[in-house]
């Protein structure tokens, strides 16, 4: 597995117990339209999301943030970065 | 007047201009337009339409002609009606006139606004003191003035909209952490850059549930991590701490919170908001936040009612007891009859019941009603987690003989509708 992909499972991972609908992830998958993510839901998946890779999220990256692939991404950077 | 107000108007009398299809900018709202139809074709009556037709008391208001004892107000220091408070006012009004017509910057400071800001500073001994027109704007205009777009702001989960949107308003870095929880906090303190400044924003009573923050610890751990401390004690001014000062007073913290924000309109008893700080830079903020400069300054006898009102709470501690008394009652009462409460014990002035869903609270807060007594309806999204509320506030005006009636009234409205057993 290359690091974005063992990032993508990670993320997954997280993302499991808050998918009630048991959506199939992709790179394409969102939060608001295909998960059906309320505000809530999405504050508590996020701390979870930094607490797993030590990193900050802020609001203003979260509104930019759509799509699985997209927050894959992020954290990629994120670390790197860090 | 009420009758006036549910009396079906003939469409005719208001056209509405033509739209084309498909292009109406409410249709966004369809969904709670449908949900709260529903709610009320079961016959209910609207938790978020009451008209207070007299209001007799602190405590007692007349509601579709019945005599009504209020356990939903922000009124916990009875000061509505205090008699000098209620004297500074029309004196101000006689001699100040009705209202500003401008912003503080420039025609709309009058005496009233700097005695105010004199009262605020002597009350929280703290050297600046700066009054906005209301909490909320108080709120948006910290945020969004004081945290540029390289500056972190750390907020709790469960802020207030007012923080919310005072941050949306600004261009920080915005940065949550679980509600009350100081270890979360501290990990995300951890985790920023060395660059930026930061602002941590707690709030003394978060007033969904009623419970209080950790403001001892959280504030220690700000500070450690080199960030300046902004506390809301809305909901914690008047009643906490030896002076009324709110829950960092009580919490021994004062020296190291940067900025208090508060409001008129719960334990002050009118409307308004403010800002208190001993920064020596703190006046330049009256040039630069816009929620001060671009709105008009409060009228004069609201700033004099407030003025006299923040002077008596000073000296307040008997109230502050009484409230106590009551607030500890209530919360036990209401565990005695088999309510689930939001916090284990009484911490403030606030007491959240939690109900299964909204058909059991709206059934709940009408039998509530029609037995005398007035409580807050809470719904998502105001609420955290999802929870549907029935909000108490007490006064320290209530008698100990309506607190009893209250429970009585409780008792019967749970058995009423089957929640209770």
């Amino acid at each position: 597995m290359t690091d974005r992909e063992e990032t993508f499972a990670r993320v997954a991972q997280l993302i499991a117990p808050f998918d009630k609908k048991g959506v199939a992830l992709a790179e394409g998958t969102t939060f608001a339209g295909d998960l059906e993510w309320d505000s809530l839901t999405v504050m508590d998946f996020v701390a979870a999301i930094e607490d797993e890779f030590d990193i900050l999220i802020t609001m203003n990256m979260q509104a930019e943030i759509e799509t699985v692939g997209q927050l894959v991404d992020a954290v990629e950077q994120l670390r790197n970065d860090g | 007047m009420t009758e006036a107000l549910s009396t079906p108007t003939d469409p005719a009398d208001h056209p509405v201009p033509p739209t084309a299809p498909g292009a109406d900018l409410f249709s966004k709202f369809d969904a709670l337009i449908a949900e709260r139809e529903a709610l009320l074709d079961t016959g209910v009556r609207d938790p978020f339409g009451v008209v207070m037709e007299k209001v007799l008391s602190p405590t007692l208001a007349i509601v579709r002609g019945k005599e009504t004892i209020l356990l939903g107000t922000y009124n916990y220091m009875g000061m509505t009606f205090d008699p000098d408070v209620i004297e500074a006012g029309k004196q101000a009004l006689d001699e100040f006139g009705s209202g500003t017509t401008g912003s503080r910057v420039l025609n709309g400071t009058y005496q009233g606004h700097k005695e105010c800001e004199e009262a605020l500073k002597d009350f929280y001994g703290t050297a600046h003191a700066m009054v906005f027109s209301t909490g909320y704007q108080a709120n948006l205009g910290l945020m969004s003035t004081i945290a540029g777009k390289e500056d972190y702001i750390i907020l709790d989960a469960d802020s207030h909209a007012s923080i919310y949107d005072g941050c949306a308003l600004g261009n920080a870095q915005i940065v949550r952490f679980r509600h009350n929880n100081v270890e979360d906090l501290e990990k995300r303190l951890k985790r920023l850059p060395a660059e930026g400044g930061r602002l941590v924003v707690l709030e003394g009573v978060y007033s969904m549930l009623g419970d209080i923050a950790p403001l001892k610890e959280m504030v220690e751990v700000s500070k450690r991590h080199g960030a300046m401390v902004a506390v809301d004690e809305a909901h914690g001014m008047g009643f906490f701490g030896a002076n009324g000062r709110g829950v960092f007073e009580e919490a021994g913290v004062e020296d190291q919170v940067d900025f208090v924000v508060g409001t008129f309109s719960k334990s002050v008893g009118t409307v308004g908001g403010f800002i208190v700080s001993n920064h020596p830079k703190f006046e330049v903020l009256r040039l630069v936040c816009r929620p001060y400069v671009f709105t008009a300054s409060l009228p004069p006898s609201v700033v004099a009612t407030a003025a006299t009102s923040i002077r008596k709470l000073k000296y307040a501690g008997n109230k502050r007891a009484h409230l106590w008394e009551n607030s500890k009652r209530m919360h036990q009462g209401l565990r005695d009859l088999g309510f689930t409460l939001a916090t284990p014990e009484a911490q403030s002035a606030i007491i959240a019941i939690l109900l299964p869903d909204q058909d059991v609270t709206v059934r709940m807060w009408q039998a509530l009603l029609e037995a005398g007594v007035y409580v807050n309806m809470a719904r998502p999204p105001a609420t955290p987690a999802g929870m549907y509320l029935l909000r108490c506030s007490l006064c320290a005006d209530h008698t100990s003989e309506q607190v009893g009636d209250i429970l009585a009234m409780f008792e019967s409205a749970g058995k009423a509708i089957g929640y209770l057993s």
